[in-house]
């Protein structure tokens, strides 16, 4: 490992018949990575390089953000992801270091719609996120609304954004717009979509909506972003801007850019319709089982001590029938178990094949046209609210939040 | 005459040139360009500039930006998500890396240990991301004047502009190698010269692309008393001496105008003043209607704004290019006025009403009002700059060879890494063992020396983009100078004649040339044979049909011959005989008579020879 070098040392840089001045940047694959002052970085062996000199760290004192104190107060509250990330040039990778403040001086126009109070939960990637940190963000959310807040985004990485967002929608009951936002390309990049996702949020967080949602682009154009339920949506596409989709029921509404007009659907909850209130409790001891073909019972038995297990099935909700006396024995040792669909579209049945009324005899619940992830969350949350077996059952099958409907659209 | 040793002229080339891979730098899709109405997507972006890992938003960057501008994009069935900026890029394409490493080796360079691929910031909309990626592959390489090769870089071709904002994505990701030299150059002679050498190593690989916009130069010039410019977009050779000549002339006679301006001691005020009630009557009907109009007040520049410092251009010219950075259409300048719909008495209220003296220049923004102000500071700084001579520039081509300025030069700040991308290691091995192609100026020679080829001749083979086929041709046993000749005038002259020749492939060229050689078809004939076989004919059918036709007697003489060699057959069925010998004798003339006749002359001969008195009876 190299002592030697510090980031940002001016070194010279010894590489065909010319020295050539530049920055030390970091070690990368066991060679020096050097910024030339062309701009260009390149890789060059340790004993290619001497220090010229170690400038004195000058740390610039960010610009100070000015609000108008006659717009309505949102809050931000950060945890991290792409649309707050920028790159940590010692590892060359993107990283989350934004607070809610650099977001606002990357993006100016934000002020234009709002004043905003920051609050940085965390810096992490969503793939990180679990319960605990959940129902912290469950807490932090309701303090903004309890203080006041008109309404509050909460900045997010998107790979686990539906997930925490069906938390919080199941946690709160909010009079005001919870957001969830992030950005699927990079904020380092000059087409990131962090700017369009971030001021069609605060413009949903000023308008009349009233419940947990997932704002983010709605096309591959810059011209909207989608509002989808926090209960109903799912990030469908690795990659895309416009990723985020709505299953089983179309986006409650949509923002326009860049006029930043805001469009609800008559579904859409409304500002000021329901009473503050917060359950944040989860009963972390849940899971949710992918079946495939060939699947061993010992997958199931895995799961013998948890509360609850959500499986997302074949077709209108099936697993192999050599699964279904295991299925019965968690059951009877008092695992709630739900039957969810892989088709994602669409409502179980297990009414139709043999399999499936087997199935409800062995004692599954039918999840109805719910998310296999949201069904998980829901859980979580009936258990965690709920220690009445019979009585929580019911919840499970009741529309708590609009997770699912009556109706198949 | 400009004595350009006395001037100091110092002129540096960089070359783009595309290179003619299976599939692009950053994603598999194919290196082929599309006509626009092929597409089948169009989405709009808008971009914005992003700090580099320093902490610094490059200027040339914060130039493009005074505008919120939206792009539109056409997307292709040969384009995908990474051109869309919607997917992470794929590795760097190892085909154009061996062939930059190739082109490195070439001009004896050093290549770089760990090649980093780079972010460089251009938002101008010409890249769906607002960068385009490029990596650093060697350094210095010799060039023959005794100048330094700095750089050769591997980048993504950008988007191809359609109009205004609209791009097509069809070219964007294409490979092209960057090819930079030292400022090395002191004549704009000297420049073209080196254009051209730099092109003709890069067509000795022979797997770059050709063509209008496959080879673009961009060029460095800088006079003693002035400063680096950059100029981007040199197309074509013929002009390179006359951008340089111009660039000098325009950087003397700013030189000369800051040198008057002091000695006048010019001003800038750095203050626009509000006039836009004075016109509110004007039959300007740009002024009539404007929201705002605001004036520039540059006490000491009379006359000097409106003269030229290069042919269709003033010091004007260049306040304007700065104006419309900020979305205005232009500016007026006194020097230029009355015209335009200004009058006469127009203009001397408003030097009355800003009490302006007689030695100044007033520049006219008219706009809303943000875009005026804008407009007029863009104005002042650029008029500021003239009192300190020559500012350092990327400026674009303009028909002709004059420039205008496009944006401040942009600096290390706009490079940073791009992240996505894995850092590659040269092994030293890997790169000694790639093979160095022949340059095009050894081939010209050796086919003088070994093919006997006309000197001359053999220079325009080596240029052209027949050569390597040349080369295949006589490997494969076709004399030189049939093969020199097809290929470099045939192709070309169907093409020019309008004929269709989209079916002419390397191949067919060659089975037609071999046909010659073997004596199946004239060498007369290979133009006809080439036209049909381009038009879809197969080449066997091609040369049936232009084989050399056949004389009436050598007819008569062939039938003579198939009917005694039939003649049982022929007395047996008399005139039922013509059918079955009718195909006999076309085959025997390849097709090259018209049916009707040889039908003529067969019925004759057969006449004679069923008739009493056909001299075979006699014995």
């Amino acid at each position: 490992m190299n002592n030697e070098f510090h980031p940002g040392d001016i070194v010279l840089c010894r590489h065909g018949n010319t020295d050539r001045s530049g920055t030390f940047i970091t070690m990368r694959d066991g060679m020096a990575t050097i910024k030339l002052d062309s701009g260009y970085n390149i890789g060059v062996s340790l004993d290619e390089i001497c220090l010229v000199k170690r400038p004195d760290i000058t740390s610039s004192s960010p610009v100070a953000v000015t609000q108008n104190e006659a717009l309505p107060q949102l809050s931000i509250v950060s945890t991290g992801g792409t649309i707050a990330s920028r790159i940590d040039y010692r590892t060359g990778a993107v990283t989350s270091q934004f607070d809610a403040e650099d977001i606002i001086r990357a993006i100016p126009r934000l002020v234009t719609i709002a004043r905003y109070r920051a609050r940085k939960l965390y810096t992490i990637l969503s793939e990180n996120m679990n319960p605990a940190i959940w129902m912290e963000l469950a807490e932090a959310v309701f303090q903004e609304i309890r203080n006041g807040s008109s309404g509050i985004i909460v900045t997010h990485g998107t790979d686990t954004m539906a997930y925490s967002a069906a938390a919080l929608s199941f946690m709160i009951d909010t009079p005001v717009p919870v957001i969830f936002v992030g950005s699927q390309r990079s904020a380092d990049r000059p087409s990131s979509d962090n700017t369009v996702n971030a001021l069609c949020s605060a413009s949903a967080a000023v308008s009349d909506l009233g419940e947990v949602v997932v704002v983010m682009h709605g096309t591959m154009s810059d011209d909207s972003c989608h509002i989808h339920r926090g209960t109903r949506v799912r990030k469908m596409h690795t990659s895309r801007r416009s990723a985020f989709e709505s299953i089983g029921i179309p986006p409650i509404g949509s923002v326009s850019y860049p006029s930043l007009e805001v469009h609800l659907e008559p579904a859409a909850i409304r500002r000021g319709t329901q009473e503050p209130s917060l359950a944040a409790s989860l009963e972390e001891r849940c899971g949710l089982l992918h079946f495939y073909p060939g699947m061993p019972p010992e997958a199931f038995t895995s799961f013998s001590d948890y509360k609850g297990l959500i499986i997302a099935g074949t077709g209108l909700g099936h697993v192999s029938t050599l699964l279904i006396p295991t299925i019965k024995e968690l059951v009877d040792d008092g695992t709630m178990v739900v039957m969810t669909s892989q088709c994602l579209h669409g409502r179980v049945c297990d009414r139709v094949y043999d399999t499936g009324r087997d199935l409800i005899k062995a004692g599954a619940i039918e999840g109805g046209d719910i998310l296999p992830e949201v069904a998980l969350v829901k859980q979580m949350w009936v258990l965690g609210n709920e220690k009445d077996p019979e009585r929580a059952a019911v919840m499970m099958k009741s529309c708590l939040k609009g997770e699912c409907g009556g109706r198949s659209l | 005459m400009i004595d350009y040793g006395k001037v100091g002229l110092k002129a540096g080339i960089e070359i783009h040139q595309q290179l003619n891979t299976a599939q692009k730098l950053f994603c598999n899709c194919p290196t082929t360009l599309r006509t626009i109405d092929e597409h089948d997507k169009e989405f709009f972006r808008y971009l914005r500039a992003t700090e580099s890992e320093l902490g610094e938003i490059d200027a040339a960057a914060k130039e493009e930006m005074k505008q919120e501008r939206m792009f539109c994009y056409f997307g292709y069935d040969t384009t995908c998500l990474v051109e869309y900026d919607e997917e992470p890029p794929a590795p760097l394409n190892h085909e154009a890396l061996e062939l930059a490493c190739i082109i490195s080796r070439l001009f004896e360079m050093t290549p770089v240990e760990q090649i980093h691929t780079m972010r460089k910031l251009v938002i101008d909309g010409s890249n769906t991301s607002g960068f385009q990626r490029t990596a650093l592959i060697a350094v210095d390489g010799i060039l023959p004047n005794g100048g330094k090769i700095e750089t050769i870089c591997l980048e993504e071709e950008a988007a191809q502009r359609v109009d205004g904002d609209t791009f097509s994505l069809d070219r964007l990701g294409i490979p092209l190698v960057e090819i930079t030299t030292s400022p090395c150059m002191k004549t704009p002679d000297e420049v073209r010269e080196i254009a051209g050498y730099l092109g003709m190593v890069l067509r000795s690989t022979g797997r770059v692309k050709r063509g209008l916009g496959t080879i673009r130069q961009d060029i460095n010039i800088s006079i003693a008393e002035g400063a680096r410019v950059e100029i981007k977009g040199v197309q074509e050779l013929d002009l390179i001496a006359e951008v340089v000549q111009r660039e000098v002339l325009r950087q003397k006679n700013l030189v000369d105008i800051r040198n008057e301006l002091l000695s006048r001691q010019a001003t800038v005020i750095t203050e626009p003043v509000d006039v836009t009630k004075i016109f509110s009557a004007s039959s300007s009907t740009i002024l009539k209607k404007a929201h705002c109009i605001l004036a520039v007040r540059l006490p000491g520049f009379a006359g000097l704004v409106g003269r030229e410092i290069q042919p269709g251009r003033r010091l004007g010219s260049e306040f304007s290019d700065y104006a419309k950075k900020c979305g205005v259409g232009g500016i007026f300048h006194t020097d230029e006025l009355p015209a335009y719909g200004i009058t006469r008495d127009e203009v001397d209220r408003l030097f009355v009403q800003i009490s302006a003296g007689s030695d100044e220049c007033i520049v006219l923004v008219a706009a809303d009002g943000k875009k005026a102000h804008c407009a007029a500071m863009q104005v002042i700084k650029r008029a500021e700059t003239a009192l300190t001579g020559v500012p350092e520039e990327t400026r674009k081509m303009l028909e002709g060879g004059s420039t205008s300025y496009m944006r401040p030069l942009p600096g290390a700040a706009r490079m940073y890494p791009e992240t996505d991308v894995f850092p590659v290691r040269i092994e030293p091995t890997w790169y000694e063992n790639l093979p160095v192609p022949e340059l095009l100026v050894e081939k010209a020679e050796r086919f003088v020396r070994e093919l006997h080829i006309d000197p001359a001749l053999a220079s325009q083979l080596a240029s052209s983009d027949q050569v390597f086929l040349f080369e295949r041709a006589v490997s494969e046993g076709i004399a030189p100078s049939l093969a020199a000749r097809t290929l470099l005038s045939s192709r070309k002259e169907l093409a020019r004649g309008g004929s269709n020749i989209s079916c002419l492939s390397d191949e067919n060229i060659l089975m037609v040339l071999k046909a010659v050689e073997e004596g199946r078809a004239a060498k007369e004939a290979v133009p006809v044979i080439l036209e049909k076989v381009g038009a879809g004919t197969s080449v066997s059918e091609a040369i049936a049909e232009c084989a050399p036709a056949v004389s009436r007697s050598r007819l008569e003489e062939i039938v003579r011959m198939v009917v005694r060699e039939r003649r049982d057959f022929v007395r047996e069925k008399g005139m039922g005989s013509l059918g079955p010998l009718m195909g006999i004798v076309m085959a025997e003339v390849r097709g090259s008579v018209d049916g009707r006749v040889v039908s003529q002359v067969l019925k004759e001969e057969i006449s004679r020879e069923i008739s009493p008195n056909t001299p075979g009876d006699k014995v």
